[in-house]
């Protein structure tokens, strides 16, 4: 095994790590929002200091490589791509503590059982895209990927279904208004996360064939 | 492989049945096709084809032994010395076939210049050295020679730093100064081609880099093909790279290209340290 191949096994290593606290906060942020558990909540904002460690952690890890090896090909495509994800990982996780703050002021008061349902179908997604998106990257699996950008598009369509549903509930009854933003807020949060998880697939295609994706380029 | 690559501005043909490509509009300097090379009955070039357009720098690389640099070396007939080295294929300069019997190969080294990894100045002045080319191709007019050494000297980088030491001798100069002080001595004949082998694998940093900052500054007039065995260096100053590999032409393709996503496998191990 040559010295790069030990730096980028060590790499893959820490992002995995801040993968994984980055899921497992997300799971925990829904959990606040679905099942109003507050303990999830706080559990989120207590391991934010840990994702940011992480991402600087990896950044360096990055720049060292890049400085010391100077990777071509394969391994340039790796670590650039691993350096963004980095950078969207803890977007990631910034999305999540603002959606865990919500769920501990968020009550159902004022919010209809359908707009509840289009909230719970939109989270379920998101986490479906994200748990993907971080296979895909582990298994460097391009396809699984394109599934993760191709999912983006449902969970925009919801988000606007749901701001549409909560903006006539507001006119219709301004009472739990404010109630009603917070629910427009998470499912705006949450719509974000699906952003930077299309951007994490987006970079594991282009790691893996070396093809630029983003802004609807030869996508499917 | 040939089919697969039209946006090349080399084209890269396999054999002399290549099919044209789109990158014919740009002038060809070089056109090799069909190039077999033999050592005795050692073959250590197959089939090479690749065209090499004016002003471009195209880098050789691969492994030590993967025939990079006899193919350079064919292009201006070097290996004519070696005995036993015998060649089939085509290699046209200018549209005009070099191994053709009646090519005059003086000519020939004076179109295309050639400078080796040792720097290798003559033991003499510095002027001397710059206006050896030219005396040797009919030059004895003084004012011309100096003019001629001037320009060189200022083509090479290297006119600021000696302009008031011409009589030094050359083998004074530190390294990186001999080395221009040698491509200076190629670009004083007025070569339209610039071959190169390994020329900073022998120098410090600084003078590599000013070296690699010459041949940016020269690919402006003239056609230049350098092998390196420093992937960052092939990076840096080539628009095109070639990978060869046990005397084949692997691999063709711009270089930002091929330098992030190659097409073949063996290129990417290559390129990644992965073997050779």
């Amino acid at each position: 095994m040559k010295h790069l191949d030990r730096e980028i096994d060590r790499l893959k290593a820490k992002i995995l790590s801040l993968s994984s606290l980055v899921e497992e906060n997300v799971t925990r942020a829904i959990k606040a929002v679905v099942e109003h558990e507050i303990e999830s909540a706080k559990a989120v904002a207590q391991s934010d200091d840990e994702v940011d460690r992480l991402e600087v952690e990896v950044e360096e890890e990055c720049l060292k490589v890049l400085a010391l090896y100077q990777p071509v090909a394969i391994d340039l495509r790796y670590i650039i791509a691993i350096l963004k994800i980095n950078n969207d990982l803890e977007r990631i996780g910034d999305l999540s503590v603002n959606i865990a703050y919500r769920a501990l002021e968020l009550s159902p008061q004022g919010v209809s059982p359908d707009v509840w349902a289009l909230v719970e179908d939109m989270t379920s997604r998101v986490r479906q895209m994200l748990s993907s998106s971080l296979q895909s990257m582990v298994n460097l699996d391009a396809q699984v990927a394109r599934n993760v950008c191709a999912a983006d598009k449902e969970v925009d369509q919801l988000n606007k279904a749901i701001y549409r549903k909560l903006l006539n509930l507001i006119k219709a009854d301004p009472t739990h208004a404010d109630n009603l933003l917070l629910v427009l807020n998470t499912s705006r949060n949450l719509e974000r996360i699906a952003d930077h998880v299309t951007n994490i697939a987006e970079d594991v295609i282009y790691m893996t064939q070396g093809e630029i994706v983003r802004h609807g380029r030869a996508l499917l | 492989m040939a089919g697969a690559m039209p946006k090349f501005e080399f084209s890269f043909k396999q054999g002399e049945n290549a099919a044209a490509t789109s990158a014919d509009a740009l002038q060809t300097a070089v056109s090799v096709s069909g190039l077999n090379f033999f050592y005795g009955t050692r073959q250590v070039l197959h089939d090479i084809g690749i065209e090499i357009h004016r002003n471009r720098v195209l880098a050789l690389i691969g492994p030590s032994g993967c025939g990079k640099s006899t193919f350079l070396r064919t292009l201006n007939r070097m290996n004519d010395t070696i005995e036993g080295a015998r060649h089939s294929g085509q290699v046209l300069i200018d549209g005009e076939n070099i191994y053709a019997p009646t090519l005059d190969v003086v000519a020939l080294r004076k179109k295309v210049g050639m400078v080796f990894q040792k720097s290798n100045p003559f033991p003499k002045s510095i002027f001397d050295n710059v206006a050896f080319g030219p005396r040797l191709h009919g030059v004895r007019d003084r004012s011309k020679l100096a003019e001629i050494v001037e320009r060189s000297l200022s083509q090479a980088d290297l006119w600021t730093e000696v302009k008031d030491r011409l009589t030094a001798n050359g083998t004074d100069l530190s390294g990186g100064q001999q080395q221009r002080l040698c491509i200076a001595r190629a670009l004083a004949v007025g070569p339209q081609i610039l071959l190169m082998d390994e020329p900073a694998s022998a120098l410090d940093p600084r003078s590599t880099a000013k070296i690699e900052e010459l041949i940016h500054q020269l690919r402006a007039n003239y056609t230049i093909i350098i092998v390196t065995h420093n992937m960052q260096q092939a990076a840096r100053v080539s628009d095109v790279t070639a990978f060869f590999f046990e005397g084949r032409l692997v691999e063709l393709g711009e270089t930002p290209e091929l330098f992030t996503k190659p097409m073949e496998r063996q290129t990417e191990e290559y390129i990644t340290g992965r073997f050779g």
